[in-house]
């Protein structure tokens, strides 16, 4: 893979007009115009592999490795799969062969050899609790080697819901203090790529965005792709025109369920969460959660694991309200005490009565 | 706190509160009110009270003789957005959803397209009362502190609703928690405001229709 991409991607047997096509694809996935596809294209092809494909390294912390597994799943033969090989990805634990001191030795060498040219990827949250202790990879904290790392970084992303806020670590009650990655690193261009696990087409996108562009594309205020995290599953459900006619599956396996009516009321959390699942879609646009008969759990969203629980519907109480009985029983009280005071007070007026008599009238009249 | 968190909150922990006041004023205030009691009128009934009470609960819902042309934006305005409330806050799914949850009761919604027209039509009957409370002199005077508050607790959940549905002003996730929010704060201020009518106002158009019956004001 030491040529011009394009010749590699011929070598693998993809065509130039499969290439272009996936370029512009990827280009109005992201809401480019659309010579960006052709400049991308070129960009892409273009590079010598060898002397411009910009070295990666993947650091995994406090995670599950489903980040990698979503990655992987779309890695081969698809054309995504490709344009991520063809970065230098020269760290990544799961899929690299070597071991021990040998990636040791490999971590080192890719950022003494490409300082602040590499892009740093991370999945999973960093444990801060016992100084990091709860989570060590070579004798070394995530922490730690967050903080040693990160300065060489070009820009860094945050793949996946833990590294990008937190997420499942985080969750109440934290027991390792988990935080996100932009909760350590305040002074690197952040992208946060957030799932769980994230749509892989959303990672080369913004790979493709950085080749291409050297920048990394326009972000939300949480630091996620706008391209990718600009609208609601809601919005774009294709069981949206359910919904607004009121008709709800009620459970799992009704009537409504199988008819494929709005899980709104199921505990879809479509409405809050900003992903691009309803429209591009899972393992190469064969399905997705909501096509497949459950509601979005909302993973792309800060604390979603803290969110009220996947099954109650978005209208319902997140806790059991446990204030009500109580509240009701003091404000009987309050009433029954009020009531007393006021029959006292009446009591107390009527006892203060003084009877008029027709005689009392005609006395004063005497005087 | 972020979006979610917020909504979170309010649909959790600030909900347990908003209900919990809710309850309490309103057990409060209704134990208190009836218990109040009336001296007994010891002359003989000229109608049958009961009767007159249950007549007075329907007639005063009717506007009497000439007063729609009179003071059309008052009966009419009023009219539009009584019902408009009604129907938005008990016909609209998730508001079903919520009550099923609170209490088990549940029934059929109406389509969200039509609960979007009842909204914009209570909205726009709401402004048009507030309006005529501006303009006319006679009501201006009448009007305190107390009146301009309630309108604003009222109309705040229905315009937040009604923006959060349209995806309008801001992201639906602040945008809901915004609407809950301000459906809280309508919660904890209806048992201590004239916005009590909500529960009061049969018991007491009974009463007065029993009253007058009593007296032998026809009814």
């Amino acid at each position: 893979m030491q040529g011009p991409l394009i010749d590699t991607l011929a070598l693998h047997g993809v065509s130039r007009r499969t290439f272009l096509k996936y370029c512009s694809t990827l280009a109005s996935l992201m809401a480019l115009p659309p010579a960006a596809g052709v400049a991308m294209a070129e960009a892409m092809a273009a590079a010598p592999a060898a002397a411009k494909r910009p070295s990666v390294i993947w650091l995994p912390f406090q995670e599950c490795t489903g980040c990698t597994e979503s990655i992987t799943r779309s890695h081969s033969p698809s054309i995504e799969g490709m344009i991520f090989d063809m970065v230098s990805l020269d760290y990544q634990e799961t899929l690299m062969a070597a071991a021990g001191h040998q990636a040791e030795e490999v971590l080192r060498k890719t950022v003494e050899a490409n300082k602040g040219q590499f892009l740093l990827i991370i999945d999973g949250s960093v444990a801060t609790g016992l100084d990091g202790a709860y989570s060590c990879i070579a004798g070394r904290s995530n922490l730690a080697l967050l903080k040693e790392i990160a300065p060489h970084a070009a820009a860094i992303v945050a793949m996946g819901s833990c590294a990008a806020y937190g997420g499942l670590p985080k969750a109440k009650p934290n027991p390792t203090g988990a935080v996100s990655v932009s909760d350590i690193v305040k002074d690197k261009p952040i992208v946060n790529i957030p799932g769980c696990p994230p749509i892989p087409v959303v990672m080369t996108g913004v790979l493709a965005h950085f080749l291409t562009f050297g920048s990394l594309p326009d972000l939300d205020k949480l630091g996620r792709p706008k391209a990718f995290y600009g609208e609601t599953i809601h919005d774009r459900c294709y069981r949206r025109p359910f919904y607004d006619q009121g008709k709800f599956a009620k459970t799992f396996d009704d009537e409504g369920a199988r008819n494929g009516w709005c899980l709104f009321e199921l505990g879809c959390k479509g409405p809050v969460t900003y992903n691009a699942c309803a429209t591009v879609k899972w393992n190469g646009g064969t399905s997705w959660p909501v096509e497949s008969g459950h509601g979005c759990l909302g993973c792309s969203e800060p604390n979603f694991w803290d969110a009220g629980g996947f099954y109650k519907a978005l209208s319902m109480p997140a806790n059991p309200l446990r204030m009500a009985a109580g509240a009701a029983v003091a404000g009987a009280a309050a009433g029954v005490a009020v009531s007393f005071a006021n029959r006292a007070k009446k009591k107390d007026a009527k006892a203060a009565h003084e009877t008029t008599t027709l005689a009392d009238l005609e006395k004063s009249e005497e005087r | 706190m972020n979006e979610l968190q917020f909504l979170t909150w309010v649909r959790g922990t600030g909900l347990n509160i908003a209900v919990g006041l809710f309850l309490l004023g309103v057990l409060w205030r209704l134990i208190e009110i009836y218990s109040l009691g009336r001296k007994k009128d010891l002359s003989a009934p000229r109608h049958v009270a009961g009767a007159s009470g249950w007549n007075t609960v329907f007639r005063r819902s009717i506007p009497p003789e000439g007063m729609v042309k009179r003071s059309p934006v008052s009966y009419l305005g009023g009219y539009a957005f009584h019902i408009g409330l009604a129907i938005v806050v008990f016909l609209f799914a998730p508001h079903i959803k919520l009550i099923q949850s609170l209490t088990g009761l549940s029934w059929p919604a109406l389509p969200s397209q039509f609960i979007d027209l009842v909204a914009v039509v209570t909205l726009a009957a709401m402004v048009v009362v507030l309006a005529d409370r501006i303009n006319k002199p006679v009501k201006r005077f009448l009007s305190t502190f107390e009146d301009w508050f309630t309108w604003t607790v009222t109309f705040l959940p229905v315009l937040t609703g009604w923006l959060a549905v349209r995806h309008l002003l801001f992201p639906y996730t602040t945008m809901l928690a915004l609407h809950i929010l301000s459906v809280e704060i309508l919660l904890v201020v209806l048992p201590f405001t004239k916005l009590f009518h909500a529960f009061t106002v049969f018991g007491s158009r009974w009463f007065n229709g029993a009253v007058n019956g009593h007296k032998g004001v026809a009814v």
